[in-house]
């Protein structure tokens, strides 16, 4: 697979602001791609840039090998759906979705055909003779969509799609756009600030922070190997641990946290300097927990076993629940650990009754495998 | 909003209403309601004027002399809001995209001229228009001229244009600064150019607040009187300055009062021509 | 920022319409620039630049007819604009407030001073003051312009009650609610709450009526007496005979009043809507 889109240092300054700082960026052909970055952090100007509604201060873009530094966004083979939906109110859908089609004065009989198949694959058949205001915010979006996929451009450019929506027809959506881009073989470029949708529906990520590119990966590989600290924050809830990098070997390394009690080992060597401070990143849903008996009193009981090799000083952590929140699929603890640190425990709830189920108050081992924790320098 | 219903509150409505209404009634309906009874009278004598009931002040206006001066104000105030809409549509365009500063210093641009005194303006234009004025100086540097600039009807259009401008810029203005931005850009990004955005997207969505503007421009220009009396010739006259004359001159009040009744009839189409437009095109658009 | 293209939007980057706005700029301020110029210019024939002068002012100065039409003028302004502040806030709380029979009937009553042409209210207001309510001519200063005063704030307060009644759309009716749920009585909950939220509209509202007072020229050339006479209808007797440079001397010292109180009254009336918008 080539790259469709090349963006090369794009920088984009409104007065002293950089809204987006040099941004470098291979999108490949066929790609459902997604920016994701909280709002403010410059994904929106990257797209408008690649529309060519916001002009680069710095850098280039090429589409299809194509610079579009002097290619009016009327003229490049992108089309956009605007978080508004931007849908003309003065039209009807058929209006709408043949605008563009119009506007390049394609025969009239060839704009009605075509329009029914755009209507039809975004599932809005029959409804060409109605106005913008008949319609539901979730039947407007799929104008916005047919009306921007009719043109057949190389590249879709999503804003926020599906923000407007509410939470179920979201879900629906998700999906649907993940099919339509299989259908049509069009490249997506989403821009969301929603990580569930990100993850859910792009073959890779761009994660944007401060008009920086923070990380470009598949969502697995965001999720489990994030780049710094901003990403696996940003993406789903973590725990981090600050620490000294005090050993570091090809095949292991271990992380010293202070006041933890515990050090962190990991089965994986780290390309850092060793003695510098580095971050360790637990996912809430990789750390066990474990009963350490009825009796509230620290230092007693018999801690659980550990993966093989893991030496006994690491990846084992005591501490007593303070807090519990019930989500249904799961449970959210709040378990306080030596020097009043606070670590974020998530377990599924696989049975419907659980007789030894963990209570605020009781006291419990935590611990993990070397493979869980990723060790962050930045 | 709710309203509250007047009779609940006496003292409230009363200390809220009854001055302004009454300041109303008496310094602007009453004299206006005389006007009205005086179109249908008589002059008998020198300040004598009898409300008999006729219709003759209004049969006159048929007279192709009035009729006349009918046509050409209307026709000279339609073409001013032309003008003023050919000029102003670029600049409101550019106001309402500029950024927050810019948009500042342009609005300042267009409303000071605005604020100051008509009669200031006119006469600015008379000096500049005379025939050894500053433009014929300026012909007559490229050997061109002295071109009869003044006292003509093209100086009452000029005049009105100069005059007039501003008051259609900002409606114009307004209208455009309530379109979503992204609909602009949403057409931009499916192929069109910005001539054809600007008639396919612009126009159709801010014609109710253009059609506003234009009413702006257009009913102070249809009732000018300053700008036709001092800058023009003597077949530039427009219905104020035959009015004028009935009640300054030639003292036939009763005439110029049926005048007066018919220039007002005319504003009043206006308005309800513009109402029934906007109102249709809201219909359609449902 | 190097050589790229402005952004599509960005029509004030793009050099025709620069131009376009240089040329209307032209238009709308070179009759007053070269009227401003020429006030200080020592010929009298108004053409050629033959040097610097402030002789013109001084004969303005010691005109007393046209100074004291000056001072008409300013008073007729003031007069008028606090009646009619008065008048427009008054009116637009009780249209706002109230449903009262034949409402709709009133509201395009008030309506009328605005769309009604100058020229008819110009003679409405003649016959008026000759016929039904002849004012004194022997009345002591400033009371003998009060025939102007009354055409002049009947023209000035449906204005001022539009603007009051746009600002009163955007009260948030709990604020008073909550005024009176602690203790405050109808007047003082109108006063405390109301007033401040109506002050920028206020003072918007006697901006324009100020301005609508100090530009009228039709309805108080109606209204006016041989000895009240306005600066505007001065101003008028003396260009229809000719040009000359007193008149581009008075017509400076007028655009220079105009552009201060304008600036004077956008200052206090950002400052004010910025304090409230702050405040919120």
């Amino acid at each position: 697979m080539s790259a469709l889109i090349r963006i090369e240092g794009v920088s984009k300054r409104f007065g002293n602001f950089a809204a987006v700082d040099d941004v470098s960026l291979d999108i490949r052909e066929n790609e459902f791609f997604a920016l994701l970055g909280p709002s403010g952090c410059g994904k929106t100007t990257l797209l408008r840039m690649l529309a060519g509604l916001e002009v680069p201060s710095e850098g280039r873009i090429l589409i299809d090998g194509q610079d579009m530094a002097n290619v009016a966004p009327n003229k490049r083979p992108v089309n956009m759906v605007f978080q508004s939906y931007a849908v003309f109110p003065h039209m009807t859908v058929a209006q709408n979705v043949g605008y563009g089609l119009r506007i390049d004065g394609v025969a009239r009989a060839e704009i009605e055909g075509r329009v029914r198949e755009a209507l039809g694959l975004v599932k809005l058949d029959g409804l060409e003779a109605r106005k913008p205001d008949q319609l539901s915010g979730g039947q407007r979006q799929r104008v916005a969509l047919a009306r921007a996929l009719i043109k057949r451009p190389k590249v879709l450019l999503l804003d926020e799609p599906l923000s407007a929506l509410d939470a179920k027809l979201r879900e629906t959506m998700r999906s649907e756009l993940a099919m339509i881009q299989d259908q049509v073989g069009v490249t997506f470029v989403m821009v969301t600030h929603d990580q569930d949708e990100a993850l859910a529906m792009a073959c890779r990520c761009g994660v944007m922070h401060k008009g920086q590119l923070q990380q470009v990966a598949t969502p697995a590989d965001l999720y489990e190997y994030p780049a710094n600290r901003f990403v696996a924050d940003f993406i789903g809830s973590v725990n981090l641990f600050e620490g000294r990098l005090a050993l570091d070997q090809p095949d292991q390394a271990r992380v010293e946290v202070p006041g933890l009690g515990a050090s962190i080992w990991v089965d994986h060597g780290v390309t850092g300097a060793t003695g510098g401070t580095v971050w360790a990143a637990i996912r809430p849903e990789k750390i066990e927990l474990h009963h350490r008996g009825a009796q509230a009193d620290v230092g007693g009981g018999d801690p659980p076993p550990l993966p093989a090799g893991t030496p006994v000083d690491a990846n084992l952590l005591e501490g007593s629940v303070r807090h519990s929140s019930y989500l249904g699929s799961e449970t959210v603890y709040e378990i306080e650990v030596a020097g009043g640190r606070m670590v974020k425990v998530l377990r599924s709830n696989v049975r419907r009754y659980e007789e030894r189920a963990f209570e605020v108050g009781d006291v419990v081992w935590l611990s993990w495998s070397p493979q869980a924790p990723a060790v962050l320098l930045s | 909003m709710t309203e509250q219903p007047a009779s609940k509150a006496h003292a409230a409505f009363a200390t809220t209403f009854l001055a302004p209404a009454f300041w109303l009634i008496a310094f602007f309906l009453v004299p206006l309601g005389i006007i009205w009874a005086y179109s249908f009278g008589r002059t008998v004598g020198l300040t004598e004027i009898a409300i008999d009931g006729t219709f003759a002040n209004y049969a006159r206006i048929a007279d192709p002399v009035y009729v006349e001066v009918f046509v050409k104000s209307i026709a000279y105030a339609a073409l001013t809001t032309l003008l003023c809409l050919v000029v102003g549509f670029p600049v409101a365009l550019a106001i309402t995209f500029a950024s927050d500063r810019a948009k500042i210093w342009l609005l300042l641009l267009i409303m000071l001229p605005f604020w100051t005194n008509l009669l200031v303006r006119t006469y600015a234009l008379m000096a500049v228009l005379r025939t050894e004025g500053f433009v014929n100086d300026m012909l007559g540097w490229v050997g061109v001229g002295p071109l009869p600039l003044l006292h003509n009807n093209f100086a009452v259009v000029f005049g009105l244009v100069y005059v007039n401008l501003p008051f259609l810029v900002l409606p114009l203005y307004s209208a455009l600064d309530r379109l979503d931005r992204s609909l602009l850009e949403a057409s931009l990004d499916l192929g069109a150019g910005h001539l054809r955005t600007i008639f396919e997207i612009v126009v159709p969505l801010a014609l109710p607040g253009i059609l506003s503007g234009l009413l702006i421009t257009f009913i102070p220009a249809l009732g000018s009187y300053l700008t036709p009396d001092l800058l023009g010739g003597p077949d530039s006259q427009m219905i104020a300055n035959v009015i004028e004359r009935q009640f300054k001159r030639a003292n036939d009040w009763p005439f110029g009062a049926a005048l007066s009744f018919i220039l007002m009839y005319l504003t009043f189409i206006a308005i309800a021509v513009q109402a029934v437009v906007t109102r249709r095109r809201e219909a359609l658009a449902r | 920022m190097s050589k790229s293209r402005p952004a599509p939007l960005d029509y004030l980057a793009r050099w025709p319409l620069r131009l376009w706005i240089g040329l209307v700029a032209l238009f709308l301020y070179a009759p007053l620039v070269t009227l401003i110029a020429f006030s200080f210019n020592e010929s009298r024939r108004n053409i050629v630049w033959t040097g610097f002068t402030l002789d013109w002012y001084g004969a303005v100065v010691n005109d007393g007819d046209l100074l004291e039409a000056f001072g008409n003028s300013l008073t007729i302004a003031a007069l008028s604009t606090v009646i009619s502040v008065i008048l427009g806030a008054l009116i637009a709380v009780a249209m706002w407030r109230f449903r009262f029979p034949l409402k709709p009937a009133f509201e395009g009553a008030l309506a009328l001073p605005i769309v009604v042409p100058e020229i008819c209210m110009g003679v409405a207001m003649l016959v008026f003051f000759s016929r039904v309510m002849p004012w004194p001519t022997d009345l002591p200063w400033p009371l003998d312009l009060g025939a102007i005063i009354i055409a002049h704030i009947s023209f000035s307060f449906p204005f001022v009650a539009v603007i009051v009644r746009a600002r009163l759309a955007s009260f948030n009716r709990e604020l008073e609610e909550a005024a009176k749920d602690l203790g405050a009585s109808e007047w003082r909950a109108f006063i405390d709450v109301l007033v401040p939220h109506m002050r920028p509209a206020l003072i918007a509202g006697g901006l324009l009526a100020f301005t609508l007072s100090l530009d009228d020229f039709v309805i108080t050339f109606f209204t006016a007496g041989p000895d009240t006479v306005t600066f505007p209808v001065k101003v008028y007797s003396m260009v229809r005979f000719s040009v000359t440079p007193e008149v581009n001397a008075a017509s400076t010292m007028l655009i220079v009043v105009t552009v201060l109180l304008t600036a004077i009254g956008l200052r206090l009336q950002g400052r004010d809507i910025a304090k409230l918008e702050g405040g919120q």
